[in-house]
């Protein structure tokens, strides 16, 4: 870091007396202290407990580091026994499948819970307020919940579905064509507020004059929703598809807190497979190398959205 | 933007919008759309039932008797209320201990987050430094970094420091998260910077404008941020369970994990354990939920 300031200092531009410049130097000297002064301390945890890890993670990727023998350099042999991993292939189906399912879900039923409670109504504030806290809600008690809701034979759910003449309801968390769509169902359910937080804030920073001249134009309100609201709304749906997408791709804890990546290996996420190659098994640099994939997979979702939107935005 | 969230928390707390400017229709027109206005109270009441459903069901099963929870057909509300279940479950498992250990965790993680997230938001949106821009991006491209990507070297870290199975190595794992930063440094760049040379004149130092001045002014942001830290400590089950492995450190999240790996069976008891997992949850949003929304809205839409 010092090396950078005192460069840019000697680049400094030779104009003006030398006493105004070493002034103006001290001043530079000082700011710079007490810049690094304020962020020193979260900066050290950061870097120490972060930075580094992120860092270090890139590095492991290409190492044969075990708990067991010492470190050596890898090259890119830790990538080719992924392909070989059949873990690795259900983990890495499962977390699209995840993704493919819990993506468009959410986004559609987030976006309608905003467009709906984003009327001017008494006591609408109880009703967003109310949709959004299973987003806040403990994930343990969530995920207890759900696997009872979920119970194939006297839980609530299939009870339900007896009800509506459904003879066969699924097995859910118990059987293993029907374990995802039960931890898509529930993720969705408790992200759906928070994504709903947002679509509201974007359907509220619309200029209420849009609507006017639209309905001065004849607009009903089906045209006014897709000619106003909907382009309109593009960023925020950009964004809440970012952001879901790439919480998609993480997801962890509230799958293997419900099913713990089964029955089998049916609900088996990245995420997980990272946890139990590394953390139990020790395999740090064949671990680090799957989150590797996890993290590009990330990025080029990722670009990928920025694409389009540059896109469509031309 | 500051401005819009800052409405729309204000809104979701009081549930007025915007006066729309739509002219007014009356008679046969007043009437119908009075029907249409409890139509959608009945809708949204339905929608609001089926959301919160599974609280319904977990309260009610907590005041059951264990076999009367999954039955056929479901009892909403239970035949007798059974109190023992939450006399029970401080006995049968130290309920009262993990409650604890949670709160030290969070208090703790969000007491050292809040206040070097915002000591060094201000260097990054008050101080003039070269070199701080590029030192702001890191920061930023760590949130874009997946935390299971770089979970493996924190643990061997932790190890290597003899610090897992310790509330130590979670509160530094957590308590210098780039989140805080953020978060803040969004809500000091609204404030203008004329205020910063107005109290330098009066001979106030950059600490003293950071103590006297930004702090003070940055409340609402503050409060975002605690809850939010809190919230997401308390919940958090990843990072104990990762690294606490004695029962005395454990949390409410793995406590209430490990019960059910025990007492499968005892689904009233369990269903009790959860609604006390929550119950501080709820109080706390219940008391800061235009925050909560806010610091979502600042750092969703801005980042």
């Amino acid at each position: 870091m010092t090396t950078i300031t005192e460069r840019r200092d000697s680049a400094a531009p030779p104009s003006g007396a030398p006493a105004r410049r070493t002034a103006s130097r001290r001043m530079r000297r000082r700011s710079i202290l007490v810049g690094w002064s304020f962020i020193l301390p979260n900066f050290l945890g950061f870097a120490l407990f972060t930075l580094i890890p992120v860092i270090a993670a890139f590095v492991l990727a290409f190492m044969h580091w075990d708990a067991y023998n010492p470190p050596t350099w890898a090259g890119f042999s830790n990538f080719v026994r992924l392909f070989g991993d059949d873990n690795f292939h259900v983990a890495l189906s499962n977390t699209l499948l995840f993704a493919l399912g819990h993506v468009p879900l959410t986004l559609a039923i987030s976006l309608g819970l905003a467009l709906l409670l984003n009327q001017k109504l008494r006591g609408i504030a109880f009703f967003r307020v109310a949709i959004f806290f299973p987003y806040i809600t403990s994930l343990v008690a969530i995920a207890i919940v759900w696997n009872m809701l979920f119970d194939p034979t006297s839980g609530p759910i299939n009870q339900f579905l007896h009800l509506i003449g459904i003879a066969n309801p699924p097995g859910w968390t118990a059987s293993t064509a029907w374990s995802l769509p039960a931890v898509i169902i529930t993720a969705v359910w408790r992200d759906m507020g928070y994504y709903m937080v947002l679509f509201l804030a974007g359907l509220q920073a619309i200029p209420q004059e849009y609507y006017e001249a639209a309905s001065v134009d004849g607009a009903g309100r089906w045209r006014q929703f897709w000619n106003v609201t909907l382009p309109s709304l593009r960023p925020t749906t950009f964004l809440v598809l970012v952001l879901l997408s790439v919480s998609s791709f993480k997801v962890f804890d509230l799958i293997f807190v419900m099913t713990q990546g089964g029955p089998g290996r049916a609900t088996l996420v990245l995420s997980q497979l990272i946890y139990q190659d590394g953390i139990i098994n020790g395999q740090f640099g064949y671990s680090s190398a799957i989150s590797l994939v996890l993290f590009v997979i990330v990025l080029i979702v990722t670009v990928f959205q920025f694409r389009i939107q540059q896109r469509r935005e031309r | 933007m500051s401005t819009l969230t800052s409405d729309l928390a204000q809104e979701l707390e009081t549930g007025r919008t915007h006066p729309s400017s739509r002219p007014q229709r009356r008679g046969q027109r007043r009437i119908r759309s009075r029907l249409g206005k409890a139509a959608m109270y009945v809708l949204l009441v339905v929608l609001l039932a089926v959301v919160l459903l599974p609280f319904i069901w977990m309260l009610s099963s907590s005041f059951k008797h264990d076999n009367q929870v999954l039955t056929v057909p479901i009892q909403w509300i239970p035949r007798e209320f059974v109190w023992s279940n939450y006399q029970n479950i401080w006995t049968q498992v130290p309920m009262a201990g993990y409650l604890m250990n949670s709160a030290i965790l969070a208090v703790v993680i969000t007491f050292l987050q809040v206040l070097t997230g915002s000591f060094a938001a201000y260097g990054f949106s008050k101080v003039r430094f070269p070199g701080r821009d590029a030192l702001f991006l890191t920061y930023i491209a760590t949130i874009a970094v997946p935390w299971q990507a770089y979970m493996i070297p924190q643990y061997m870290m932790m190890q290597k420091a003899g610090l897992t199975n310790t509330f130590l190595a979670l509160i530094l794992l957590q308590a210098f998260g780039a989140f805080g930063v953020f978060l803040m440094r969004q809500y000091y760049m609204t404030i203008p910077d004329e205020l910063n040379e107005a109290a330098r004149i009066d001979g106030l130092s950059d600490y003293g404008i950071w103590a006297r001045i930004i702090l003070p002014l940055s409340k609402p942001a503050l409060a975002s941020l605690a809850l939010l830290t809190f919230v997401n400590t308390w919940n958090d089950y990843m990072g104990p369970f990762i690294y606490l492995s004695s029962n005395e450190l454990w949390t409410v999240q793995i406590g209430l994990r490990s019960f059910i790996g025990q007492y499968s069976a005892q689904y009233a008891m369990i269903m009790a354990g959860s609604v006390i997992s929550i119950v501080p949850i709820l109080v706390i949003f219940l008391a800061g939920q235009r925050y909560f929304i806010s610091g979502i809205a600042t750092s969703g839409m801005k980042g």
